[in-house]
């Protein structure tokens, strides 16, 4: 492996400096207060804090409803993921064929990621409402089917699609993006050895986009558990009895709702490590079949 | 033209700034929304109107837990305002941080009289100290009732609104045999079905008095009148005299009453004002909230928030607001207060008079004071005072997740209010243990 080596230089110190200062400041200095917290009883208006070790930690993972939290952020992240991930690459493929009205979605597409959580939510609500939304008309034809408030599945369901729906545009920008940065010559060489479309996206197209795939890959993972916060609170509430109740969605329950700083502290120290442990399985163990070119 | 517009806005601000010059400023962040958020304003108006020497700043923040959220966050980088209006719930943790000025102190030292056996025992006991001194200035104050359908009452045959749950229950009853597809629209409230509930029952919350003794204090509500309370709402709902009405499942209870579709719904009286808004299509009116019969009912307690002033601030800016708050509590302006929400007075004064002009004689007014004989039902006793409890929007979160479980068929009642009696403790445990050593004052 070729590796890259850079004499030390002031200048570069100095460019660099500015968004070292803004990393420090916005990630390490939080983390930091929130590791310290996590291991103390923090009074929310100041005033002094005790040392209680893993107290804290204690509480949080002996405790049933925290592991069904888990359970549900892996279910939603993973959902979310393989929903956005296939869908991104199905619309990438067509916009990269230039199907009939690519031109059109190609930019509509990549709208929702503009859109924020909390809206996304709400949007979803007028889908999802099993009074007034556009799922109220399974419930006049079957009443009382469709109802958020009353099946955990459908809620989970409901957070997941909008979640995914979210997260489509990021995906498709990058898939498309790879798609078309394959050599025009391979893929037309594929087509006079005779591979029709299907065979070349199989065995030509994909491949090649592996890269960009497990980039994806771990972009979306972290994504799902760091950024379903919005959705959650404006489409379910983390109800019905705590079906929908995210680790982040916790975490901000717990610590902003609640002033119990201490425990969302411990929290987040937990959904840290979950998100750095599930990376590093991933680079390496994914990374292994991916070819960089 | 962009450039004209910021020269004459620079200009206004200019000129704005020189007339306010000798205005002592102070910052008042508070919950309230949308048109009740318009009426906080209004006052703030009013009352840089009113006076040469002060200005309040008035910032909303877009809902009470905001507010509360918000105001920690700045009191630790010291940018807090002086005036904060707090809910019940949140403001447990103020409390026991000391980092705010009792009112009563504030009056005395800024040499603002108030006479503070004016105001309602009720609502009195809830925003003070034992020793009787206020630590917040009450303001937007409420209490529970239940709305009702009069046309669907009278086609129901029922002629009273009831004061008991057996007489509620045969109402709806009634309700449903005179073809009432949805009696009671039922929304889970720990506010009402816990909180108020055990007060007019004078059944405790918790122990140490409801936490006022002490912070060892556990929960108790698994154990008492309440179980059955919420076994009979169960019951109700499955034999389908009563119905859920929540947002999640698709429509609130006050929209499903609106509508004429649900014929009764337990809400804040603050909603008064919002009902009669939305112009329902029928007769409808307000009755307190009922107790079991062989229950000798109590007072509630009063609801909605009230104004606490931060440590850390000059002596111009406590003054600015010792000023406010005694502007607030003028019966002009509660009237104010009271023509522009649902909310009820509370000074025994301003109450007084408004009956003698006759104010809640005549619409959209009329019975809403219905409230006021709840709150002052009886003396409060031991139990009636109110809640002093840590965690306490936890402790309602889980009361509330247990309780729908329940309502799901996952486990009885019981085991449910066990649960988030068990899970309750737990926080109340944390809070003591956070605040070790402490006390309410």
């Amino acid at each position: 492996m070729r590796r890259a080596y850079f004499k030390f230089s002031w200048i570069a110190a100095a460019l660099l400096a500015p968004q070292l200062l803004i990393v420090f400041v916005f990630f390490y200095w939080p983390s930091a207060q929130a590791l310290y917290w996590a291991f103390t009883l923090e009074q929310p208006w100041g005033g002094g804090n005790t040392w209680v070790g893993f107290d804290n930690f204690r509480k949080v993972l002996s405790d049933a409803y925290y592991w069904s939290s888990v359970r549900v952020s892996v279910i939603y992240a993973l959902a979310t993921t393989v929903l956005a991930m296939s869908m991104a690459l199905t619309l990438a493929i067509f916009v990269d064929r230039q199907l009939a009205g690519y031109k059109a979605y190609r930019v509509a597409i990549i709208w929702p990621y503009a859109v924020a959580a909390p809206a996304v939510g709400l949007a979803f609500q007028f889908v999802f409402n099993p009074g007034a939304g556009l799922f109220s008309y399974i419930n006049t034809i079957a009443p009382g089917w469709w109802d958020l408030s009353k099946y955990p599945w459908q809620a989970v369901t409901a957070i997941v699609i909008a979640g995914a729906w979210k997260q489509v545009a990021y995906s498709f920008v990058f898939f498309l993006a790879a798609l078309q940065s394959i050599p025009r010559s391979l893929t037309e060489a594929a087509a006079m050895d005779g591979a029709r479309p299907l065979r070349r996206m199989m065995d030509l197209q994909l491949p090649l986009l592996t890269p960009t795939f497990f980039f994806l890959l771990v972009i979306n993972i972290t994504d799902s558990f760091t950024d379903s916060f919005g959705i959650v609170d404006t489409l379910t509430g983390g109800g019905p009895f705590r079906a929908t109740d995210l680790m982040v969605y916790k975490i901000y329950a717990d610590g902003f709702r609640g002033f119990d700083y201490s425990g969302a502290a411990a929290q987040s120290i937990i959904l840290m490590l979950l998100v750095m442990a599930l990376t590093f399985v991933q680079f390496r163990y994914i990374e292994r079949r991916v070819h960089y070119t | 033209m962009t450039f004209k517009l910021s020269i004459t806005a620079m200009a206004l601000l200019a000129a704005a700034t020189a007339a306010n010059a000798e205005k002592a400023k102070f910052e008042y962040w508070y919950g309230l929304t949308g048109d009740l958020g318009a009426v906080v304003a209004e006052t703030c108006n009013r009352f840089n109107a009113s006076q040469a020497d002060y200005e309040a700043v008035c910032v909303g923040q877009d809902g009470y837990d905001k507010a509360v959220q918000n105001t920690i966050a700045a009191f630790r980088a010291g940018k807090h305002p002086a005036l904060l209006q707090s809910f019940d719930a949140g403001t447990a943790d103020l409390m026991l941080s000391g980092e705010f000025y009792p009112v009563t102190k504030l009056m005395a030292d800024t040499g603002v009289t108030v006479d503070w056996a004016d105001y309602f025992p009720g609502i009195a006991n809830y925003y003070s100290s034992k020793s009787g001194e206020f630590f917040s200035m009450p303001w937007n104050s409420s209490t529970p009732v239940y709305y009702f359908n009069k046309d669907h009452f009278a086609k129901a045959g029922i002629t009273e609104a009831p004061i008991t749950w057996e007489g509620l229950e045969q109402a709806l009853v009634a309700l449903k045999d005179s073809g009432q597809a949805c009696g009671l629209a039922y929304a889970p409230s720990a506010w009402i079905d816990l909180e108020q509930f055990s007060m007019v029952h004078n059944v405790p919350v918790a122990s140490n008095n409801n936490g006022y003794d002490g912070l060892d204090t556990e929960l108790l509500f698994n154990t008492t009148l309440h179980v059955k309370h919420m076994e009979n709402i169960q019951r109700w709902l499955t034999d389908g005299v009563a119905m859920m009405r929540t947002q999640a499942a698709g429509k609130t209870a006050r929209d499903s009453f609106v509508e004429g579709e649900c014929s009764v719904f337990f809400s804040s009286i603050a909603d008064h004002n919002t009902v009669h808004k939305l112009k329902p299509t029928f007769g409808w009116d307000v009755q307190i909230i009922p107790t079991y019969e062989g229950v000798e009912r109590k007072n509630s307690v009063v609801g909605g928030a009230s104004l606490w002033v931060l440590s850390g601030k000059s002596e111009a800016e406590y003054k600015g607001a010792a000023a406010y708050l005694a502007f607030l509590a003028t019966k002009e302006q509660q009237q104010f207060l009271l023509e522009n929400s649902g909310y009820i007075p509370v000074t025994k004064s301003t109450y007084d008079a408004l009956l003698a002009e006759g104010f809640y004689a005549k619409e959209p007014y009329i019975n809403r004071d219905i409230a006021m004989k709840s709150l002052t039902w009886s003396e409060p006793t031991e139990l009636t005072r109110g809640i002093r409890l840590g965690g306490m929007i936890q402790i309602r979160a889980e009361w509330l997740a247990e309780v729908e479980a329940a309502f799901a068929g996952q486990k009885t009642m019981q085991e449910a209010l066990d649960t988030a009696a068990a899970r309750g403790n737990e926080q109340l445990a944390r809070f003591a243990q956070t605040y070790a050593g402490k006390s309410f004052p």
